[in-house]
């Protein structure tokens, strides 16, 4: 048992290797002297240095993050209600037809989707600009976090329900206390994965996009034809490194306030047994 | 049962979203995929499409590689969101999968070409033990690597939260009823986790079918599918009807196969109730 | 639920956060309302430097965004909802766009420095007498090949690409006309061919080429080309010096017999707005010293001749960015094809990518 262990443990490296190369390739060519992403020459941080100094850049991305933190959380939402509707619906054809309906953006390419919505605001004469983009991205993210919830949800035993129903529990009380935190991870998932979407997409943004407003993705595919510098790569880095620290600081914490609140309340918990016995 | 008030409070977001996102584009499209480039109205499009030999083959290229890249995903994703599932910290090391999804696209197939091109890293690593340098780019290998790559965290997501809910003396029961490992697998674990898997599959498969940024970055536009075809129409000749047509089919493509693979009665779900 | 939801107030907190800084570094800029320029513009092809000049001289705020391709672009501008004052198409869309009604004549009594530009570069037939647009960037469609794998003398016309010697190892250019080009080209015909029958002689030759093609790629032909991935690529002259720049193995060369002459002209769509500040800046990119470190930034060739002067000898003098006359006289711009001309040529292309071996 124990060695079968320690294979399963080369696979997983091996696994998170093959998923960190290309991003470490990417961070060591931000120290290079040289201009593109080819022959290394010589270590620097002029990049870092370029990067702090470009104004421009740092809004665009200070807005990107606004775009995908705020898309996908509203996402999530209407994700999560849309899974619990269509969880409820009994019929099967009508169980399939929206979930049909729900995966038609994911199968539609971005250039499909940017130009239908840009029709759509200049017909509604939504202007383009941080609204239009929040909105776009909004409603690309919905149908992932549908997919990532539903799972969860179709496993629920509809016994469970049953008897918190039985124990006198509202529907109200059965949705937060019973299938909320049954679907929790599912929400976490869907969450992630739209805020994925929303940081990668540049076609649909591309489109909806106007008055001054751009989000990463947009500047980094139009600086193609002449090269990606370097600054890019540095930039890259810096949120790497950022969101890193943000992923690990959080689960440290996390796990911090998890023991200590068990601590807690296996200590309480010995007290009410010392005191009844 | 009080249904009414709760359930309106429920769908109308979803159903704002439905009415407005996807099914007025929806509708858009089916309307333009009837004009042809001068714009007027014809259903020469749809002629051309079943047709011509040429997108008839497109598309059979689509399914096949979008097939491909959800196989070597689930192949890669099982066993490990299986493992994470045992591991320390398991959180961590998911979010830890993640992460490297929210660095640019096109930067990380940039460094796929240098890690994958004659003088680069995979190559240098070959030549310490003697092998001669290997094409990998433009290959079917390189181009499903890379395409599985991308959609990984997609795939062990939902498979990993399907896995958590796995009740461990169910697996300990089988093992303990002298069931070997593989019985135990097919038997008990896989049948309960499938759920998990068919969203995976989903979230994967779907996307891939309109591929297209991968197959001409690392494919070299050696497969050409109908991602690269509805790009062209839309941005290189303008001619949206054609692009509209294909957008068409696909959307019918993928409702076929999600009435396939959809649940048909409430069989599944009353199995594990009793 | 609870921690959901507190959740959920925190990275409603960040937001805002994120809101009210950028709000700041958008007032830090000066950015007000009436005295901006909206530029769009290809990424990365201005010198930063440079705006940041002019917006001190004159006091303009410009607003910088960016587009990927021609036909994006005229999208958005058709579409209407950004005021856009100036924009960069290639040669063909500036006809297009023409023709689409999205242009404004530019007022010549407002424009200073018109005698700066080569007079073998203005008055083009895409826009005759230059009424609507001034020359940005200018180049040509070549060859480039890697002196480590071919001799020099091997690539010097169009029809060597054919050589079986070649196998597989030439990157084209996604794009259906500069694929086409070169096969027009070498049966003597020319870029502009509508012919369906001569199109598709041409289609046959490029299919006898197949054998040869590595892969047909588009920006990130840069990036193989400096990992020396295949030895020869055809691709524009801006491409090229990119490459030439990262790798010192590689060449260019325009193939005498003739190829394409491109442009990127600045103009003003149909949305622009603030015309004073139009004029101050189309001025300030004309004057030579100005322009002259604009094509130092970007590494394209100036159709300013009063900056060429400007740039080192070894820029002037190089023939493979700056080709004599002789060569010159041989180049063809892309003309603005009828829509169904323009599905001809990408319904082939698709065929040759399709069935290649």
């Amino acid at each position: 048992m124990k060695r079968k262990f320690k294979w399963s443990y080369l696979y997983l490296i091996f696994v998170f290797i093959c998923l960190y190369v290309p991003i470490f390739y990417l961070v060591i060519y931000s120290f290079s002297t040289g201009d593109r992403m080819s022959n290394f020459s010589g270590f620097t941080w002029k990049h870092y240095a370029e990067l702090f100094a470009d104004t421009r850049m740092i809004q665009i991305v200070l807005d990107t993050l606004l775009v995908a933190l705020l898309s996908s959380l509203i996402a999530t939402i209407i994700g999560a209600l849309g899974a619990l509707a269509i969880d409820r619906t009994s019929r099967p054809v009508m169980k399939n037809t929206i979930l049909s309906l729900n995966n038609i953006l994911m199968v539609s390419p971005d250039v499909i989707i940017g130009a239908s919505f840009l029709i759509f605001y200049t017909a509604l004469k939504v202007p383009l600009g941080f609204w239009s983009v929040l909105m776009s991205h909004i409603a690309f993210s919905i149908p992932i976090v549908v997919l990532m919830i539903l799972p969860r949800l179709q496993e629920m035993s509809h016994s469970l329900l049953d008897a918190a129903r039985d124990l006198g529990a509202s529907n109200y009380q059965v949705l937060t206390r019973v299938i909320v935190p049954y679907i929790t991870p599912g929400i976490f998932s869907g969450f992630f994965m739209a805020f994925t979407y929303s940081l990668d997409d540049f076609a649909v943004t591309f489109f909806v996009t106007g008055n001054g407003f751009e989000t990463l993705a947009v500047e980094i595919y139009a600086r193609a034809r002449q090269g990606i510098s370097l600054e890019i790569n540095a930039l890259s880095g810096v949120m790497f490194v950022f969101a890193l620290l943000l992923v690990v600081g959080y689960y440290f914490l996390q796990r911090a306030g998890q023991s200590r609140r068990a601590k807690h309340k296996r200590e309480s918990e010995a007290l009410i047994n010392e005191t009844t016995h | 049962m009080k249904k009414s008030t709760t359930n309106v409070a429920f769908y109308t977001p979803y159903v704002m979203w439905l009415a407005l996102f996807v099914i007025a584009p929806m509708v858009l499209i089916v309307y333009q995929s009837f004009f042809d480039i001068s714009g007027h109205f014809t259903l020469a499009n749809y002629q051309t499409y079943f047709q011509s030999g040429t997108y008839i083959m497109m598309t059979i290229n689509s399914v096949w590689y979008a097939f491909l890249i959800t196989f070597a995903t689930l192949l890669i994703s099982y066993p490990t969101a299986y493992l994470l599932h045992y591991a320390k910290h398991k959180q961590l090391w998911l979010l830890l999968i993640i992460l490297p999804t929210w660095i640019n696209l096109l930067l990380k197939a940039y460094a796929f070409i240098g890690i994958f091109s004659q003088d680069g890293g995979v190559n240098s690593f070959l030549g310490m033990f003697g092998i001669a340098p290997q094409q990998f780019l433009f290959t079917d290998f390189s181009f499903i690597f890379v395409a599985a790559y991308i959609e990984i965290p997609f795939m062990i997501l939902p498979i990993f939260n399907a896995i958590e809910e796995l009740p461990e003396n169910l697996v300990n029961a089988s093992q303990d009823l002298g069931a070997k490992g593989w019985q135990t697998f097919t038997k008990v674990v896989w049948p309960l986790t499938i759920s998990g898997v068919k969203s995976g599959v989903q979230a994967v498969f779907i996307p891939s079918l309109s591929l297209f940024m991968l197959t001409r970055l690392i494919g070299g536009n050696r497969v050409i599918t109908l991602g690269t075809a509805i790009e062209e129409h839309f941005l290189t000749t303008m001619n949206w009807g054609m692009g509209s047509t294909i957008g068409v089919v696909l959307i019918v493509a993928m409702f076929i196969i999600m009435f396939l693979t959809g649940e048909r009665k409430k069989k599944g779900v009353r199995r594990h109730e009793a | 639920m609870k921690r959901l939801i507190s959740i959920a107030l925190a990275i409603l907190a960040v937001c805002l956060g994120l809101a009210v800084w950028s709000q700041d570094l958008q007032k830090s800029q000066g950015n007000t309302g009436d005295n901006t320029l909206n530029l769009f513009n290809w990424g990365d092809y201005i010198d930063p430097a440079l705006i940041s000049k002019f917006e001190k001289q004159t006091g303009y705020h410009v607003n910088q965004e960016t587009f990927d391709s021609n036909e994006a672009m005229f999208t958005k501008i058709q579409q209407g909802g950004t005021s856009y004052d100036l924009t960069v198409p290639s040669d063909y869309m500036i006809e297009k766009m023409k023709k689409a009604h999205l242009l404004l004549p530019l007022d010549q009594s407002k424009l200073h420095g018109m005698q700066n530009m080569d007079p073998r570069l203005i008055n083009k037939e895409f826009d005759p007498g230059n009424k609507y647009s001034i020359p940005y960037f200018w180049g040509t469609l070549g060859i480039i090949y890697n002196d480590k794998f071919v001799k020099a003398s091997e690539v010097q016309h169009w029809n060597q690409l054919w050589n079986p010697k070649f196998k597989d190892s030439i990157m084209l250019i996604d794009s259906a006309r500069d694929v086409f080009a070169p096969a027009l080209i070498s049966m003597g015909k020319s870029v502009n061919e509508t012919n369906p029958q001569t199109l598709a002689v041409a289609k046959a030759k490029l299919d006898q080429l197949s054998p040869n093609v590595k892969a047909v790629v588009a920006d990130e032909i840069k990036m193989y080309m400096a990992e020396n991935e295949a030895k020869i690529a055809v691709d524009w002259s801006g491409e090229a010096s990119e490459m030439l720049a990262n790798n010192k193995h590689l060449h260019y060369v325009v193939p005498r017999e003739g190829s394409n002459l491109w442009f990127d002209n600045l103009v003003i769509p149909k949305t622009a707005k603030h015309f004073k500040a139009i004029y101050a800046f189309l001025n300030f990119m004309m004057e030579p010293k100005n322009a002259a470190q604009n094509a130092e930034y970007v590494g394209y060739a100036t159709p300013n001749a009063a900056a060429k002067k400007l740039l080192p000898k070894s820029v002037q003098n190089d023939r493979q960015f700056y080709p004599d006359d002789e060569t010159m006289k041989h180049l063809e711009i892309y003309s603005d094809l009828p829509p169904a001309k323009v599905g001809l040529y990408n319904d082939l292309f698709l065929e040759f990518k399709m069935y290649r071996r």
